[in-house]
């Protein structure tokens, strides 16, 4: 048995630094505040590979398969002998993956922070804020049970939350922190009924008790039913609300467009790599639950990243923000990994959509945060989030233009870069599990393909616009992580996935099969032809193509109207059917009568206060009447 | 009992002495009056303790402790009280009660 006591020290590391920075960062120099959180992200990437080395390497498999380990463990609070909430370390194999997905992204995102907020005020906050991040999400993969992972969840929804109004002058920005911290908790709320159903049932919160597939825990539960389906299946479904409103699936995906408000770096690590892949994550932890004794809810995991995908999607094709539209297409990316898990099935090669939406949320991470760090690079650059006022770009900014490039057709689904492999293992699920999802899933291949490059001749192609200032290429500090992310995106494909994350742990065949790679290639180059088409040069195809669909295009350029619908109930049903009789109940009820109550006290009060006068003779002859008064009666009716 | 004077013509004494003093205490305008006012109700009282201890209990002694007692703590509130007197004439330059009201609505 190998030693892995080390990697409490991964998220506690980030802990000490946000300490650190929080309490004396305005006391220390900008530059140095940065490079602390910078060095000491290093050290935990270097931990986090260190133990992906030993964990995948060098332990001994039992059967087989990779075992779950226990590394850290320690009893924070105990009820009762069973009711104890435990803080801890589980290492298996997807959450060493993402230790080293967070910790490369998280590195990768300080070093180019260093650039991109130079000069900015509140840099040290800036940093402070990143470890608090990196602190809450590390502490989330590795919790050793869905308590420890409900607390650091609400952490990461904190850290969030402060890093989207991090221009906190700025009122939009506000405004999107509040919406983001306000929609994922109402989520959350379903997340922690979930929790609290499932250990009612099961008696434990402990991960591995709960996964065990042989357990006595999943065996459970599947007596007591509620409109058809288990108390099992009903605590599984709002656990995933928890998911769905941290990965911004629909309908709670209404805040991840907002929360763009952020500064990029923000959105590359937060946002597009780490934090909104927490409810995938989430499924995966839970998957044996979910799909031994809770398969109705798989599909709604399976149906609601389907519907989210294609939404997003349609979507992304009209937004002119740029990172509007990045937020989309990870809207759209998730969409596919929570797809893929709902079409798995537990053990074996049954396990390949478990494997393909793991291997999945490797690449996006990889080339989402690209993408991400790439738009940061060009905002730089042209002062500007909209694609429209861009163009020509890619003399002025070759690297962000390599980088780009590459991140484009990785998503895009092109052979040999990673997101072909992984897309199109989570297309083979799907098409031997539902073949209405498999269709919709094609779909948004080729629409992903279609609105990246949309993306990518606007910004890089297309007319030249007059800038105040020629473009410059960011300094090398931003460069350097679009480079190696670049290099991650381009051979993080060939890591054999199915031979180390998969759902129980064992190995796996896996190969690609031309039968569906080909068509997927097919329609993601028709896609690519199509933007190339309408946007390599500026012509009016595109503004034929909107005034064609106008209704449709109307309709997706407004996001189908989400935002409306929910302005819609919450002001004007909510808050007048329900919050006006409530608050009109509270000002003249209950307000009112406790006022009523003190006017009266005023009135009385005021009418004896006389009585008061200072006089000290008055008060004596008060005091000497009662006197003759209590022995007047006392002596006549006492007896 | 051996003496000539009858119980009741003490209390009668002590009754008529104590309502002086409360009249006085409630009628005179200046606080040194006020202040003998009620040493007179002291003193009428300790003629009552007297006068019960000698006539009910004469074997016993607590009426007369209790009246050198309130002697005692009659001579302590007299120095008090001058004290406040004096304050009161230095802070409003009047021994007046009546001018003294600073302590209402």
């Amino acid at each position: 048995m190998i030693n892995f006591n080390y990697t409490v020290w991964i998220p506690l590391i980030p802990f000490i630094i946000f300490i650190i920075l929080g309490l004396s960062g305005h006391k220390l120099k900008a530059k140095l505040s940065g490079l602390i959180g910078t060095g000491g992200l290093g050290l935990v990437t270097l931990l986090s590979y260190f133990t992906a080395y030993k964990y995948f390497f060098t332990t001994v498999k039992v059967e087989d398969a990779y075992q779950k380990i226990e590394a850290f463990q320690v009893t924070w609070l105990q009820f009762t002998d069973k009711l104890h909430i435990d803080l801890g370390v589980l290492l298996d194999p997807i959450s060493v993956m993402m230790l080293v997905v967070i910790s490369t992204v998280s590195f990768m995102v300080h070093i180019y922070s260093i650039g991109y907020m130079k000069g900015e005020k509140g840099y040290e906050r800036f940093f402070s804020f990143l470890s608090l991040f990196s602190f809450s999400m590390l502490g989330l993969v590795l919790a050793t049970n869905i308590f420890q992972m409900y607390i650091f969840w609400e952490l990461v929804g904190v850290s969030s939350y402060l890093l989207i109004g991090f221009y906190y002058t700025k009122p939009s920005a506000v405004a999107a922190s509040k919406k983001a911290f306000i929609v994922t908790r109402f989520a959350d709320m379903g997340f922690l009924i979930g929790i609290l159903m499932l250990s009612f049932i099961t008696g434990t919160f402990d991960f591995i008790t709960l996964t065990d597939p042989s357990g006595s825990a999943i065996s459970q539960g599947s007596g007591a039913a509620f409109l058809g389906l288990s108390v099992m299946t009903w605590s599984m479904i709002f656990v995933y609300m928890g998911g769905v409103g941290k990965s911004a699936m629909m309908p709670f995906h209404i805040w991840l467009p907002d929360a763009m408000e952020g500064p990029t770096p923000v959105s590359a690590l937060i946002h597009a790599a780490t934090m909104v892949v927490a409810g995938v994550y989430l499924v995966a932890r839970m998957f044996p639950v979910y799909a031994i004794s809770a398969p109705a809810a798989l599909d709604v995991v399976a149906w609601v990243g389907a519907l989210s995908s294609l939404f997003a999607a349609i979507v992304a094709c009209t937004q002119n923000d740029i990172k509007r539209v990045l937020a989309y297409s990870t809207m759209s990316q998730i969409g596919y990994m929570m797809l893929a898990l709902g079409v798995s099935g537990y053990g074996g090669h049954d396990g390949l959509g478990y494997m393909a939406s793991m291997f999945h949320l490797f690449t996006h991470a990889m080339f989402k945060a690209l993408l991400f760090l790439g738009a940061g690079a060009i905002i730089h650059a042209v002062h500007t989030n909209f694609m429209t006022e861009m163009g020509g770009l890619r003399k002025f900014l070759p690297v962000t233009h390599a980088t780009f490039l590459i991140a484009c057709l990785t998503i895009a689904g092109i052979p040999p870069f990673s997101g072909f492999f992984s897309k199109d293992e989570i297309l083979v699920a799907a098409f031997h599990h539902n073949k209405a999802l498999f269709a919709i899933e094609y779909i948004v291949a080729g629409l992903t393909a279609f609105y990246m490059f949309r993306l990518y001749f606007n910004i890089f192609w297309g007319k030249e616009n007059h800038y105040h200032h020629t473009p410059h290429e960011a300094p090398a500090v931003m460069t350097i992580p679009l480079i190696i992310l670049a290099i991650g995106s381009v051979f993080s494909g060939f890591i054999p996935f199915h031979e180390l994350v998969t759902s129980d742990g064992k190995a796996f065949e896996s190969h690609i099969e031309w039968t569906i790679a080909i068509p997927s290639i097919i329609i993601a180059v028709i896609g690519i032809t199509t933007a190339w088409l309408m946007y390599k040069k500026e012509t009016a195809i595109p503004d034929r193509v909107a005034a064609a669909f106008k209704f449709g295009y109307r309709w997706a350029y407004n996001k189908f109207y989400f935002d409306e619908l929910y302005l819609f109930v919450t002001k004007k049903v909510i808050f007048r059917y329900i919050s006006a009789p409530v608050a009109w109940f509270d000002r003249k009820v209950v307000d009112m009568t406790m006022n009523r109550i003190a006017e009266v006290t005023h009135h009385v009060s005021f009418r004896i206060r006389g009585f008061q006068s200072g006089q000290l003779q008055k008060y004596g002859f008060a005091f000497v009447s009662g006197a003759v008064l209590l022995a007047l009666l006392i002596i006549y009716l006492w007896k | 009992m051996n003496s000539g004077i009858p119980l009741h013509y003490f209390l009668i004494l002590a009754t008529v002495m104590f309502f002086v003093g409360i009249y006085g205490f409630l009628t005179r305008r200046n606080l040194i009056t006020i202040l003998m006012s009620v040493e007179l109700i002291l003193n009428s009282v300790n003629i009552n303790f007297l006068a019960f201890n000698r006539y009910l209990f004469p074997h016993k002694l607590e009426g007369l402790f209790f009246s050198l007692f309130v002697i005692a703590v009659a001579a302590a509130e007299a120095a008090v009280a001058i004290a406040l007197i004096i304050n009161i004439y230095r802070r409003f330059t009047t021994i007046n009660v009546e001018d003294v009201h600073e302590m209402r609505y």
